[in-house]
C-alpha cells in the first residue's frame, strides 16, 4: 500500500493564471476548488468570507474550478461564465454573484448576472462558446484531481489538503489563526466531510 | 451480528462463474488486500437486473475496481460521482471503470439514476461479498465492501492496489497514476 494520498498535496502551484485574492506574500495560502452548484460549497463561502475578514492580508485566498457536472448540472455553465466574466476583470464579483444565487444558474440567470457586471448580453454569449474557457475549467478541475480533491469543497492551506471539516473554528486552526470564533457564535456546523 | 464465515480450506473457483449461492462456500479473505503482481481473481458479476459482467471478457483493456462500503453513503456518493467525471479522462487510456458493493442491482439502479452514474455498478450480493473477500477487501465487522482500488493490466494481472481509510475518500489521482504507468511501462500488447 502506498501512502501517496495520506496528505496530498498541491500538483499545480499557484500562478498568474489563477484568481487570487490577498497579498502575494501573505503567510497562508487558502486555496479551493470548488462547484458553484454544490450545496456545501455554498456552506463554505461565507465562512471563507468570515476568515478572509479575520485574516485581513495574512491570508491569500484562490478559487480554481471543480464542478462535477453529471451531479450539478449547471455547474460546468457556471464556472466557465465565471471564467468569461474573470477574462474581463470581474472574477470575484461573478463568483460572489454565483455563489449568493445557487439556485438560479440558467445560462440565462447567468446572461443578467453578467450584464449587472457591465458585460453586454452579446459578448456573454459569444465569449461562453469560446473553447477557451472551457479549456480553463477542465484543466482546473485535472489539476485538482491530480492534487488529491476528492470532493467538493477541498481547500489547500499552503499547498498541503484540508482534510478536516470547513467550519470557521477548524479552518481558523488549520490557518495557525489563535483566536477562534467566540463560543456560542452560531457558527454553522458543516458536515464533516469524513463520514462514511 | 456477523455470519459466520468458514475460515477452513476451500476449494478454489476464482475461474469459475458465480456459483448457486446458497450451497456455495465462502472464501476465506486473504490477510490484505491483494497487491500489484498478483493474478486478479475472475468473477461475473450482474450490474443490472438482466446483464452480468465478466472479468475475463475485458482482457486487452486496463479494468479498473472501485470495491465501495454502501450506496447513497455521502463519501461513497462524492467517489462514484468523482470517477463519473472523469471518465474521458479514464477513457484515455481505454481502461474501464466499475464500482462494486454489496448492494443489490436494485438499489445500484436507483443510485445510479439518482447520481447520473454512467459506468457500472456490480452487484457483490449473492453470496453476500464473495468476491470483495478474494480481493481482500471485504470489512467483516461492517458486512460491506472495504473502500479499494485496483488497477488491473490487459492481461489481466493487477498492477495497483490500495485500500483507503474508513471514511476517507481516496480520490482519482492514484488511479491515474497507475494507469500512466502501465501506459508507459508496457513492453508489448
Amino acid at each position: 500500500m502506498n501512502a501517496e494520498e495520506e496528505s496530498p498535496r498541491l500538483s499545480t502551484a499557484v500562478s498568474s493564471r489563477d484568481h487570487v485574492q490577498g497579498p502575494a506574500d501573505a503567510p497562508v495560502t487558502l486555496l479551493e476548488y470548488g462547484d458553484y452548484e454544490c450545496p456545501y460549497c455554498g456552506e463554505a463561502y461565507p465562512i471563507v468570507k468570515e476568515l478572509q475578514k479575520r485574516m485581513g492580508s495574512g491570508l491569500r485566498f484562490v478559487f480554481r474550478n471543480f464542478p462535477l457536472g453529471n451531479m450539478h448540472p449547471h455547474a460546468t455553465l457556471a464556472a466557465e461564465a465565471a471564467e468569461v466574466v474573470g477574462a474581463q476583470g470581474k472574477f470575484w464579483e461573478m463568483h460572489d454573484t454565483l455563489y449568493e444565487h445557487q439556485s438560479a444558474l440558467t445560462e440565462a440567470d447567468l446572461a443578467r448576472y453578467a450584464r449587472g457586471l457591465g458585460i453586454s448580453e452579446g459578448t456573454f454569449a459569444t465569449e461562453l462558446r469560446r473553447p477557451v474557457y472551457a479549456d480553463r475549467v477542465r484543466e482546473d478541475f485535472t489539476s485538482g484531481v491530480r492534487s488529491g480533491v476528492n470532493g467538493t469543497p477541498t481547500f489547500y492551506v499552503n499547498g498541503v489538503r484540508h482534510n478536516g471539516s470547513y467550519d470557521l473554528d477548524e479552518l481558523l486552526r488549520a490557518v495557525g489563526h489563535s483566536g477562534g470564533s467566540p463560543s456560542g457564535s452560531g457558527s454553522p456546523r458543516p458536515r464533516k466531510r469524513s463520514v462514511h | 451480528m456477523s455470519r459466520d464465515t468458514p475460515r477452513g480450506p476451500v476449494t478454489r473457483r476464482a475461474h469459475e462463474p458465480a456459483p448457486p449461492a446458497s450451497t456455495a462456500a465462502i472464501p476465506p479473505s486473504p490477510p490484505s488486500l491483494l497487491s500489484a503482481g498478483t493474478l486478479a481473481p475472475d468473477f461475473v458479476l450482474p450490474s443490472t437486473p438482466d446483464q452480468r459482467v465478466s472479468l475475463k471478457e475485458l482482457r486487452g483493456r486496463p479494468v479498473v475496481l472501485a470495491f465501495y462500503p454502501a450506496d447513497w453513503s455521502p463519501v461513497c456518493s462524492d467517489q462514484m460521482g468523482l470517477y463519473n467525471e472523469m471518465l474521458a479522462e479514464f477513457g484515455k487510456y481505454d481502461a474501464e471503470i466499475m464500482g462494486i458493493s454489496v448492494d443489490g442491482v436494485w438499489s445500484h439502479a436507483a443510485f445510479a439514476r439518482d447520481r447520473k452514474l454512467h459506468f457500472p455498478l456490480l452487484a457483490d450480493f449473492q453470496p453476500k461479498g464473495d468476491v470483495s473477500r478474494r480481493y481482500g477487501a471485504y470489512s467483516e465487522p461492517e458486512g460491506e465492501s472495504a473502500r479499494a482500488l485496483f488497477v488491473i493490466d490487459p492481461k489481466g494481472v493487477i498492477r495497483w492496489s490500495y485500500l483507503s481509510p474508513e471514511g476517507i475518500n481516496p480520490g482519482a489521482n492514484g488511479i491515474l497514476m497507475a494507469l500512466e504507468r502501465l501506459k508507459g511501462g508496457k513492453s508489448s500488447k
